[in-house]
């Protein structure tokens, strides 16, 4: 039949979109790349546990800003019972001192563009 | 009743995951080997309904035309609702398959007293499959984030523009507010339009309720219980380079999510979905209508017994010829 | 019949859009009487060799079916869904979304659910779940399956004889998904098992053996066109020739047999003959070929092939260079999109050129048929018609748009021309009604039949309806058509519907106006009815006019 082969056609453009991200990591072949973050710190814990700060940590941050920005409330009791100040430039960048290796890994691996530099300072690079 | 089963399905449908991974630790059958079923029943199912439609032969040449055909030279002819050449069709084809031309036609039928009955405009239907499916295509096309790196620009860019309006964080996708009121708008005109419940089945309330589903877990996900995304990632990664992983930072939730999509993979091929193949084969609308320009072959066109002309004249030659008509024997 | 029908305002109220509690599936169809069509009679089904024939009647409790009927019917799905990718994709892609719900002017008219399109093809799309899809197979039921009962059978062919196949649902189906398909598949099943209507068969068989759907013999044939030749004479004073059944002629025209059989369409067909004489048209009719519209149709493809046959067969013989029709609906929907595919290719005719205005047919350059509207659209665009449209002025006319030239062909504007230029009042019907749009006069394909006239008027309410609104607003007494069915089911409609509104073909408006070399003095028109020329007509011509300018 005449149109059975549109119909192929059709279908294989179909699945070439379909399976778009198996061709595309294998023409890159970066399938296995996985961020693996440093730590410039000798500090033990952060202002809360690794898995909540892993998922949620912008949420904080937020909660963060809006308490600074709109209460002038800059003192952050964390689940430990530690006070920290509500600053990521000199709270969470002290520790964490490497964006690029920190941040910015994972933010790129997920396409995810902050807002925080917008109007935090980009801060020194620490080796 | 068939809501009801509906529900029913998808609450099942939820708890499985939830116990399977909560409880059970079946990390790996909900993140690995029921996506890959799933995966592989789609992509075998599509192909499988695909090629049997297209072994169907098209014997008539059948479309249906929605306006003025081309005839007389100075006749202007409906290009797009009455093709009669291969890229007229396909610029009907493409109205139809990306803004829906026909339901945007739609109209509703009103009976007064008289009688006197009314036509109305009626775009709701239109403006809900449209909400809909654009939604879930952008969302869709959004999620190749978690199975392609580096990520695409142009995913970069559709997610940027889909977060346009930059409010709450995360930025909140319009997509993801469209594509639950428009489900949420198809469910319920499902459940008050008396017409449309009437010939509503299982198979239609199910996969609306499904995208519900997936949906809201999605929203829930990104919005309100938030998960490791960076282990997501690495679970999608894995399984699209076959060298799966399971990290183990993953809540149960993401798994239901999963789960649920792999449903509608796996369903996809076997349902009423079949539709969006569908649509580009419906030979009333991927046909030039050039039947009197172009012979169309049916490919079974068989001999039927016909009543020729020879055994007509036999029958009735006295009456043809006391009537004056010419004959082809004349004895 | 018509005694016992409610009045129309009766009739109209008792239409509510609102489905029962309880679910479809489980059918227990009522015969009523108005509302169904008699069984074919074994004589039709015998002298066509179809199958089963039977005596039995709709309404009785038990119909004499074959023992393995099921399997016959199920068989003959399978069958179909190989050789119909139509058939196969509507049954996989409907989503039951609704919007074909109130677009059948069936339902419209009756409100009963399963005259939805949708539903309509859901009675045959649950038993293909059941028997033809794994998840059918599987859950049955609960995946919206039924089984073939006798039952079902019933409501089958209760609810595929009240379907006129005239594809207004597909206009707006988001898939094109088109149950003239559906339709014209549960037919042959129906058929198969030799469940089949009167209306279809009988009209079939005739047309197998005499060439024309009343079993117009040839010299009955011979003596209706002589006797519209003589009143033709009576009108004019001239004396045309109508060739019948003569070689060497350059044009072979079809009508439908109801042209020169039936009122109004009998004036239609004193129009063509008027015509082709004053432009001294080469051409032959003929008793064989006498038929254009095809019952066959609506029986089955077989049929239609073996109807339709007789068209290209006489051509041949008579040595034509191409063919004209003339108007018809289904006619020439067959003419259209089937005759050159099932009985093709013409390649013993030449391809359509006007030998009046060397026009050629392109978009006929195939199939050599040409359509009587895009003939004389030509005729009078080139100015080759002396017309008077002011002999119409008696007629403030409107256009109903026939399904099949509106949607399986899309000849729209070639009669609305015409009718400009013959008549100096045409009004629209609104424009939900007209065009891709326009409602079917609840009669096609099979079903208008007097047994079955409370369903036609309830089919045909939603185009009496339209017409009902320009009688009112713009006075409007004449609905022209191009279509057999519709001047032989319409007049009935619309004295139902809108009493003093007549039917006529556009070409009886074109003869009416045409003015002939040596024609006499003229004061009637061809119904015999007085032509108001001058004052008096312009006056209420005006009237007229300004109340459309104001209304719109």
């Amino acid at each position: 039949m005449q149109d059975k082969s549109k119909i192929v056609i059709g279908l294989l453009i179909f699945l070439v979109i379909i399976t778009f991200p198996i061709w595309y990591n294998l023409a890159g072949g970066k399938a296995t790349y996985r961020p693996d973050l440093k730590y410039v710190t000798d500090a033990k814990e952060c202002v809360a546990p690794t898995d909540y700060m892993t998922s949620n940590h912008m949420d904080l941050l937020n909660e963060w800003r809006d308490e600074v920005v709109r209460d002038k409330d800059r003192v952050y009791m964390s689940f430990n019972g530690n006070k920290y100040d509500k600053s990521l430039t000199n709270t969470c960048l002290d520790c964490h001192s490497n964006k690029a290796d920190f941040c910015d890994k994972c933010h790129d691996y997920m396409s995810v563009d902050p807002y925080c530099w917008d109007c935090h300072i980009i801060p020194e690079e620490v080796h | 009743m068939s809501v009801v089963l509906s529900l029913f399905a998808i609450a099942v449908l939820v708890i499985l995951p939830l116990i399977g991974t909560g409880l059970l630790q079946l990390e790996y059958l909900f993140g690995v080997i029921i996506p890959y079923a799933a995966i592989i029943l789609f992509l075998v199912g599509m192909i499988y309904r695909i090629l049997k439609w297209a072994n169907v032969p098209v014997p008539f040449r059948i479309p249906t035309s929605c306006g003025q055909q081309q005839s007389l030279s100075w006749i202007k002819q409906n290009e797009l609702d009455n093709p009669s050449t291969f890229w007229g069709t396909v610029k009907r084809m493409a109205l139809e398959v990306l803004f829906f031309r026909s339901l945007f036609r739609n109209t509703k039928v009103e009976l007064r007293e008289g009688p006197r009955i009314s036509y109305t405009s009626d775009k709701w239907l239109w403006l809900g499959a449209l909400a809909f499916h654009w939604s879930f295509l952008i969302i869709f096309v959004r999620h190749f984030k978690f199975f392609a790196e580096p990520v695409p620009i142009w995913v970069d860019t559709l997610q940027l523009l889909d977060g346009f309006f930059q409010i709450g964080l995360p930025i909140i996708y319009v997509t993801d507010a469209v594509i639950l009121a428009a489900l949420t708008y198809l469910f319920l005109r499902r459940i008050f339009n008396p017409l449309v419940r009437y010939i509503s089945l299982i198979n239609d309330y199910f996969p609306l309720l499904l995208l519900m589903g997936i949906a809201a877990t999605g929203i829930l996900l990104r919005y309100f219980l938030k998960t490791d995304i960076v282990a997501i990632k690495e679970l999608g990664m894995g399984l699209i380079s076959l060298h799966p992983v399971v990290p183990d930072n993953i809540g149960a939730l993401f798994y239901i999510h999963l789960f649920l999509v792999s449903v509608l993979f796996a369903y996809f091929p076997f349902s009423k979905l079949m539709h969006m193949p569908g649509v580009f084969l419906s030979p009333t609308r991927n046909m030039a209508n050039n039947s009197r320009m172009r012979r169309h072959i049916n490919p079974w066109n068989y001999p039927v017994k016909t009543h020729t002309y020879e055994e007509y004249e036999d029958e009735f030659r006295d009456l043809m010829r006391a009537a004056g008509l010419p004959l082809e024997k004349d004895k | 019949m018509a005694e016992k029908l409610p009045k129309p305002e009766q009739l109209a109220e008792d239409i509510k859009y609102s489905p029962p509690p309880k679910d479809w599936m489980d059918p227990k169809t009522e015969f009523k009487k108005g509302t169904f069509n008699y069984s074919a009679v074994p004589s039709a089904l015998d002298y066509l060799d179809l199958p089963n024939p039977g005596k039995w009647q709709p309404h009785d409790e038990e119909w004499p079916l074959p023992d393995n009927w099921q399997e016959t019917v199920l068989e003959g799905m399978r069958d179909r869904l190989k050789k119909y990718r139509s058939f196969q994709v509507f049954m996989d892609i409907c989503v039951r979304c609704g919007a074909c719900a109130d677009k059948c002017h069936y339902f419209i008219g009756s409100g009963d659910p399963k005259n939805m399109p949708v539903l309509r093809a859901e009675l045959l799309r649950s038993i293909y779940r059941r028997d033809f899809t794994t998840i059918g197979k599987i859950l049955g039921p609960l995946a919206g399956g039924r089984k073939l009962t006798v039952e079902v059978l019933k409501e089958w062919f209760f609810y595929f004889y009240q379907c006129t196949e005239c594809r207004r649902c597909s206009v707006f189906c988001p898939y094109g998904i088109d149950t003239a398909e559906i339709t014209m598949m549960a037919r042959e099943l129906m058929n198969l098992i030799g469940i089949s209507i009167d209306w279809i068969c009988t009209p079939a068989a005739n047309c197998f053996r005499t060439g024309n759907h009343l079993g117009i013999q040839p010299h009955g044939f011979k003596d209706s066109v002589d006797f519209a030749v003589g009143d033709l004479e009576d009108i004019t004073g001239i004396k045309v020739d109508v060739p019948i059944n003569e070689k060497g002629h350059e044009i072979l025209f079809v009508v439908p047999s109801a042209d020169y059989f039936a009122d109004p369409h009998y004036y239609g067909f004193l129009g063509y003959l008027a015509l082709f004489h004053e432009i001294g048209l080469d051409y032959t009719m003929s008793s064989f070929a006498s038929e254009g519209g095809n019952f066959g149709l609506f029986h089955s493809a077989d049929m239609m092939k073996r109807l339709n046959a007789k068209i290209y067969a006489e051509a041949k013989r008579l040595g034509v260079k191409w063919i004209l029709g003339g108007e018809c609906g289904h006619m020439w929907r067959v003419l259209h999109q089937y005759m050159d595919t099932m009985n093709g290719p013409a390649d013993f005719l030449e391809e359509p050129v006007s030998p009046i205005t060397k026009t050629k047919f392109e978009n006929a350059k195939s199939t050599k048929m040409v359509h009587i509207c895009e003939f004389t659209a030509d005729l009078i665009k080139n100015n080759k018609l002396k017309l008077d449209p002011r002999r119409n002025d008696h007629r403030v006319v409107t256009f109903h748009d026939s399904c099949n030239p509106s949607r399986a062909m899309g000849l729209l504007d070639e009669p609305r021309y015409i009718i400009e230029k013959v008549s100096n009042n045409f009004f629209e019907m609104p424009e939900n009604t007209i065009r891709e749009q326009t409602f079917c006069c609840g009669s096609g394909a099979g079903l208008g039949t007097d047994e079955n006239l409370e369903m036609r008027l309830r089919g045909g309410l939603p185009r009496a309806n339209a017409v009902k609104f320009v009688h009112d607003k713009y006075g409007v007494n004449m609905l022209a058509c191009i279509c057999a069915i519709d001047k032989a089911t319409l007049p009935p409609l619309l004295e139902y519907w809108v009493p003093e509104c007549g039917v006529c073909g556009v070409h009886e408006l074109v003869g009416n106006a045409l003015l002939m070399k040596g024609e006499k003095e003229r004061d009637t028109d061809y119904r015999g009815e007085p032509m108001i020329l001058g004052k008096k007509a312009e006056a209420e011509t005006e009237v007229a006019q300004k109340e459309a300018k104001d209304a719109g």
